[in-house]
Order: C-alpha cells, then sequence, then structure tokens
C-alpha cells in the first residue's frame, strides 16, 4: 500500500517526503492548494482538524504533523534506509532535543521571513518590516548557536545525518533561495558546511524535483 | 546515580519534566536556576544549554534540554517504571499518535497559552501592565484549540487514544496558570464538558499534585 501525501508543494510536507525517500518508502502525492483555501474544505478538515499540512494517509491510518509523521516512518523502517534516530536511547535524546530545538527556536522566526517575504506579497498582504528584522535578527542568534555546535560535530545531534538535520531542510532551503537570506547561512563556516552536506543529498534533489 | 534537572518550580516546561519524573518514580536532585535574576544566561548555564532555557536534564555524562525532548528521554529509558507507559511504546501506531498530539500541544496549544500567561502574571511581576489585547487574542485562539479537542475527546478518553499518555502530561503546567486567570474556567470550560472532565481527571493525578504546591505565582 502507498503512503499519500497532501500538499507535496509546500515545505512541511517535504520534511516528510525527504524523510520517505531516506527511508526508501514508495509514496504518492495529492496537491492541495493553500492560495484556493483548499485546506479548508470540509473534507480535508476531516483529515486535518487543524486546516495545515501536511496530512497523510497510509491504508486506513491517517496522521498529520510533520515531525510526527516523519518520526513514525524513521521508526516502522527503522531496518531499512538511512539510520535517522541513532543507535542508543542516548542518541536517540540527542536527536530529540535537536528537533526540537528546530521546531521551537529555529522554526518559528524562519516561518515568519517565509510568511512575510514570500506569500504576503502573494496574498496582497503588506509587509511588516520591523517583524522582518526581528525575524532575521532571532534567526542569527540561533544560527550562532548551530555555528559553535557544528563546531564539535559533523551533524547536530553528532557525527551521523539525522532526523534532526533533515527536519531543517525544506524551509533552510527557501531561506537561501526565495526568502533572499543566503548569507545568514554563508557568514558562519560550520553552518555553511553543514548546509552543503545536508542540502546535496540525493533524497533532498529527489525531493526538489518533484 | 541520580538525575540532575536544572529548573525553576514555576515554569511551566520544568514542572511538565518534574511530573514526568514523578509519574515515572526516577529519583532525582532539583538544581534551581534562578530565572529573575537571570542565572539562566550565566556562562555557566549556558555551557549546559546553549539556548539559555530551563529545563536542563543531566544524567551522568549526557546532558539533555527542550522539555519534550527530556520526557521522551525519560519514559523511554524508564518504560517499565511507575503505573503507565505514557508513550505507549509497545504499540507504533499508538505511540505515533501520542507523539502527533505532543506536537498539537507544542504548536497550536503552547504558543497561545504562553503570552496569556506571560501577561497575566509575569509583566506584573516585572512592573509592567498587562496587554489585554495580547490576552485577547491568544484567547481566541485557545478557544478554537480547545473546540478542536472537544471533538477528539468525544472520540477517546484522552488525546492519543484510550490511555494517559505525554500528549495530556504536557498540558498540565499551563492550563494550571490559565485556570488562574480571572474568567478563564468558565468561559473555557463551561461550552466544553469533555475538556472539562479531561481536565479534571489529568489534574487529578498524584504525581502532577506533588508539583502543585511550588507553582504557585501569588505572593
Amino acid at each position: 500500500m502507498v503512503v499519500k501525501v497532501y500538499g507535496p508543494d509546500y515545505a512541511s510536507p517535504k520534511r516528510v517526503l525527504v524523510c520517505l525517500v531516506e527511508k526508501g518508502i514508495e509514496f504518492k502525492t495529492v496537491p492541495v492548494d493553500l492560495m484556493k483555501g483548499e485546506n479548508r474544505d470540509p473534507e480535508f478538515l476531516k483529515l486535518q482538524p487543524f486546516g495545515e499540512l501536511p496530512v497523510i494517509q497510509d491504508g486506513d491510518f491517517t496522521l498529520f504533523e510533520s515531525r510526527a509523521i516523519i518520526r513514525y516512518y524513521a521508526e516502522k523502517y527503522k531496518h531499512q534506509g538511512t539510520e535517522l534516530l541513532g543507535k542508543s536511547i542516548e542518541e536517540r535524546g540527542l536527536i530529540e532535543q535537536w528537533i526540537e530545538v528546530e521546531a521551537h527556536s529555529y522554526h518559528p522566526p524562519l516561518y515568519s521571513l517565509v510568511m512575510q517575504v514570500i506569500f504576503h506579497p502573494l496574498l496582497g498582504l503588506p509587509q511588516d518590516e520591523d517583524l522582518i528584522a526581528k525575524s532575521e535578527a532571532k534567526l542569527a542568534k540561533v544560527l550562532d548557536v548551530y555555528e559553535e555546535r557544528l563546531g564539535r560535530s559533523k551533524y547536530l545531534a553528532g557525527d551521523e545525518f539525522s532526523l534532526a538535520d533533515l527536519s531543517h531542510i525544506p524551509f533552510t532551503h527557501l531561506l537561501v533561495t526565495k526568502v533572499g537570506k543566503e548569507r545568514l547561512i554563508r557568514e558562519r563556516k560550520h553552518v555553511s558546511t553543514w548546509w552543503d552536506a545536508i542540502s546535496s543529498r540525493p533524497s533532498w534533489k529527489k525531493v526538489s524535483q518533484l | 546515580m541520580a538525575l540532575k534537572l536544572y529548573g525553576n518550580p514555576r515554569s511551566g516546561c520544568t514542572t511538565r519534566v518534574l511530573t514526568c519524573l514523578y509519574e515515572k518514580h526516577v529519583e532525582f536532585e532539583l538544581v534551581p536556576v534562578d530565572l529573575f535574576s537571570g542565572q539562566h544566561k550565566s556562562p555557566a548555564f549556558l555551557a549546559k544549554n546553549p539556548f539559555g532555557l530551563v529545563p536542563v536534564l543531566e544524567d551522568g555524562d549526557l546532558t539533555i534540554f527542550e522539555s519534550r525532548a527530556i520526557t521522551e528521554y525519560i519514559c523511554k529509558k524508564y518504560t517499565a517504571n511507575g503505573t503507565d507507559d505514557l508513550l505507549c511504546s509497545s504499540d507504533l501506531v499508538k505511540s505515533t499518535l501520542v507523539r502527533t498530539w505532543v506536537e498539537v500541544e507544542a504548536h497550536y496549544f503552547q504558543p497561545a497559552a504562553s503570552p496569556v500567561i506571560y501577561q497575566s502574571f509575569v509583566a506584573p511581576l516585572r512592573g509592567l501592565p498587562p496587554d489585554q489585547k495580547v490576552i485577547d487574542e491568544n484567547l481566541e485562539k485557545i478557544k478554537k484549540v480547545l473546540d478542536i479537542y472537544e471533538a477528539r475527546l468525544g472520540e477517546t478518553k484522552y488525546l492519543a487514544g484510550e490511555s494517559y499518555s505525554l500528549a495530556d502530561l504536557h498540558h498540565l503546567p499551563y492550563i494550571f496558570y490559565l485556570t488562574r486567570v480571572e474568567g478563564f474556567s468558565g468561559k473555557m470550560f463551561g461550552e466544553r464538558p469533555r475538556v472539562k472532565g479531561w481536565w479534571e481527571d489529568i489534574s487529578s493525578r498524584a504525581a502532577f499534585n506533588k508539583v502543585v504546591e511550588g507553582m504557585k505565582l501569588e505572593k
């Protein structure tokens, strides 16, 4: 049975798609147009009551929240594809820590930048220059912590690529492309090397081309 | 060797972890961190958590920060302890549903609850007037989330399924503080009997009641 992933054009669903490719799991995608408000259709709200993307259907099993979905597949297919969850409870603890950091410290200011710089013009909404400046400053501080960390280990949770690094890929791609703030990455030597390593993985190349 | 938890007994994120430690009957030492004097931004503390936030867990050589990573680690390490497997770890589908509703609390509930609590309790302690606009906007967001919980709790006894889990536990500190905001309980629970019943159930658990005494914000 092939996994159905809703909303493949957007960054949070891409987090799921990269994970599925890393684990060698077959999937098909179902487009959802946020500009047309398809995420507010009653049929969609039955799948995801918050009206957000992604949501997956795997036979009878429906799941939402991208970071829950990637953990599910990384766990279910632990013995196949790339090991994304570490080899011990302690390694798993550190991977979970950095997934939480991505979710709570990295993602919120980056999400503000993505909304303000990319989506507000598309929606005909004004851009809040003050919020953009503040979000950039917050993200810069977080990246300073990453710079120090990545000076001590090759990837965030240790010396192996993990779900913690994977979780960063789709929105960071937007940061360095459409948001136009690649210098936040390039000004930090270790962050820059880390970004090149994770964004050149075949899984991301494949997902970018879908 | 006993675990060390660095944190503050009035901090929502610290009490989240404390509740989990009590549920799992794990021995630990609480090392107080004084947030009002900025101890969490000292170089010694930043060496433990470069983001300068509580709580931080030390278990031998391992240091972990982020409360929801810590609770998960405790539950995984001490699966057999305590009365409940808070991760439903014997069943991948069940444990994933726990994770889903943990994410929901983290991404929808807490970001709305935090500003209400800050404006209602912390700002006055700092001598600042509460921003009623922020409070009102976020109460509206909380209402919408609780509507979804009300529907969900019509299908299952707890958020992730029929067993109490981390998904429910993670809500305890923030809902506790919200119930101390004037009018909150009436407005939120009045029209949501299932959410009310769920809150009364989870907040009556012994582990949480051990933690609640230290959480009082009133002088």
